[in-house]
């Protein structure tokens, strides 16, 4: 555990020594910040109308507001990420540090296990900064806890899985570029995937709705927290790390 | 200290490194020599277990290091060939990662870096980043980097390369004076290191052991008898004839590019016959300009050993 800890310490503090992390931060709450006024100005206005016309159906305010807000939180990380992941082992790897940390009394897993922790921190870093969005709505309305609880939590693993798929093609490459451009094609792969479950036979089209992480993610925002989902996020995130594990691996026998 | 036997590694097309056996005891210096692609780097990436081998067996402190391989590398400072630093670091905070990594306990971290710092005179600069300093610099943080947490062995692949005159003196005198305590190997293509460093050498070429002994030992066995140049103002073909008929001399000839000198090869068996080859000189009035004997250096060791030798 130590080791893990030394190994994703250096390399959350090197996200902050570049501007990388500050560009990133400054990114996401820029465009959800925009995206969260006109949510609640949307918002607004539908319960507006609603009230003094009695149009439309009343929403409540995890549907105006708490889902879209999160929608748009996930879908800027998924432009986001892969220049979090990108740099994790390919940069080592062009650098040459990687003889320091195979050299050194670690295991190769610690090694994956604290590049990792260092991405889901700077995640959670980030994630922590957007809950200005649900402290805006606490202070001038009544927002439900839990679907913001949960909806963070469903945020966090979902992208925790994104994270597991930069890693893998991080591994895989020493330039940064096809590593982020490879781990971006995948992931929204993993995204979109049960677009098709439609137009193919039942069985494709269950495990094409299965393997969405975007399906699993859907529980969570309405605040409740499904084993089975958890298990799945958990489950891809150990293979994940597990085929990074084993391309390292293979490195070392070439 | 260090026990490799029949070490060998293959890639796909080539094999690297060929059956290697040789052994490092406790406080030698030991200096693998040979050209570039000679298989050193690849002999070293073993030894410290970074890169496993395809046959073979290496013990490093006691310990196997396929079979335990963490025991290997808490004992081991390693020096790539390139110095693996993070450029956005200071030098100082690289090297607290680097002891962290190898295991250093917090109480003693602060320690181990102020030696480190100041074995390798890194101290003014321990706070800029490492991205800044210049490549003499950056070799020494590498080496910083080995030594922080004290290990008994160390593996430095060609420490100097890249340093400038002074800087490659400091560092040979560092390494030698961390000898007394430590095992090292070195791996270099530049000869005079060897010899100022090393206290045995191991001739590497082409993925075998071309020759392994103490320097003068290597020297010598190498120098098949001796052979000696005589400068002379006339070099009459009469006089070389009488030359060549002193007892125990091999041959003489007139070397082809100076029309002053001969040299005369001398059997291995012959004592010192010096004295009878100046004589014989005077007597001839050849008109003795010098007469020195020719020393076989490193380089022609190097070159003896790594190319006409390629039965070995």
């Amino acid at each position: 555990m130590k080791n893990i800890w030394t190994i994703a310490r250096r390399d959350f503090m090197a996200y902050f020594t570049s501007p990388l992390a500050y560009i990133l931060i400054s990114l996401l709450l820029l465009i959800t910040g925009y995206m969260f006024s006109q949510i609640v100005f949307g918002f607004i206005q539908h319960m507006m109308t609603y009230q003094q016309f009695n149009m439309g159906k009343p929403v409540s305010i995890t549907e105006g507001v708490i889902q879209p807000l999160f929608g748009s939180i996930n879908t800027i990380l998924l432009f986001i990420f892969p220049m979090i992941t990108m740099r994790l082992i390919a940069e080592e790897r062009k650098n040459e540090t990687l003889p320091l940390i195979l050299t050194s009394p670690i295991t190769l897993m610690q090694f994956i296990l604290g590049k990792f922790l260092s991405s889901v921190l700077l995640i959670s870093v980030m994630l922590a900064l957007t809950l200005v969005y649900p402290i805006v709505l606490q202070v001038y309305g009544n927002p439900e806890w839990g679907p913001i609880v949960g909806g963070y939590l469903g945020t966090l693993l979902m992208v925790s899985c994104y994270l597991a798929i930069g890693l893998f093609f991080s591994a895989m490459t020493e330039n940064q570029l096809i590593a982020g451009a490879l781990t971006f094609g995948a992931s929204l792969l993993f995204w979109i995937i049960n677009w098709a479950a439609q137009s193919v036979d039942s069985t494709t089209g269950a495990f094409l709705n299965y393997m969405s992480l975007i399906s699993h993610y859907q529980t969570f925002g309405t605040g409740l927290i499904v084993s089975s989902d958890v298990f799945f996020f958990l489950s891809f995130i150990a293979v994940g790390i597990y085929l990074t594990h084993q391309v390292l691996d293979s490195y070392r026998w070439r | 200290m260090i026990h490799a036997s029949n070490l060998t590694k293959r890639y796909a097309d080539r094999t690297a490194i060929d059956g290697l056996n040789f052994e490092v005891k406790k406080g030698e210096i030991v200096g693998f020599l040979g050209p570039n692609g000679a298989g050193k780097s690849t002999t070293m990436k073993i030894l410290t277990g970074y890169m496993p081998a395809t046959e073979g067996t290496v013990t490093v402190a006691g310990y196997d290091v396929f079979e335990s391989p963490l025991e290997v590398k808490r004992s081991v400072g390693y020096l790539p060939e390139t110095p693996p630093v993070y450029k956005e670091m200071t030098v100082r905070d690289y090297l607290d990662f680097a002891a962290r990594l190898h295991g250093v306990e917090k109480q003693g971290l602060r320690a181990a870096i102020d030696r480190a710092i100041e074995q390798t005179h890194l101290g003014e600069v321990q706070g800029r980043l490492i991205g800044n300093l210049s490549k003499g610099y950056r070799q020494r943080v590498g080496l910083a980097q080995a030594l922080v947490h004290n290990p008994p062995v160390l593996i430095l692949d060609e420490p100097t390369v890249g340093l400038d005159p002074k800087q490659i003196i400091e560092i040979r005198n560092l390494i030698r004076g961390l000898a007394s305590e430590r095992t090292v190997i070195l791996s270099t293509h530049i000869l005079p290191e060897v010899q100022a460093t090393c206290s045995r050498v191991i001739v590497i070429n082409q993925g075998r052991i071309v020759a392994q002994d103490s320097l003068d030992r290597l020297t010598a066995r190498l120098q098949q008898g001796k052979t000696f140049n005589l400068m002379v103002r006339n070099r009459s073909s009469q006089a070389l004839e009488v030359l060549r008929s002193i007892p125990g001399i091999k041959s003489v000839a007139e070397a082809p590019q100076a029309s002053e000198l001969v040299t005369i090869e001398v059997r291995p068996e012959a004592t010192d016959i010096r004295d009878q080859i100046i004589e014989t000189a005077v007597k001839q009035q050849m008109g003795v300009l010098e007469f020195f004997a020719e020393k076989l250096s490193l380089e022609d060791v190097f070159l003896q050993l790594t190319t006409t030798e390629e039965t070995v």
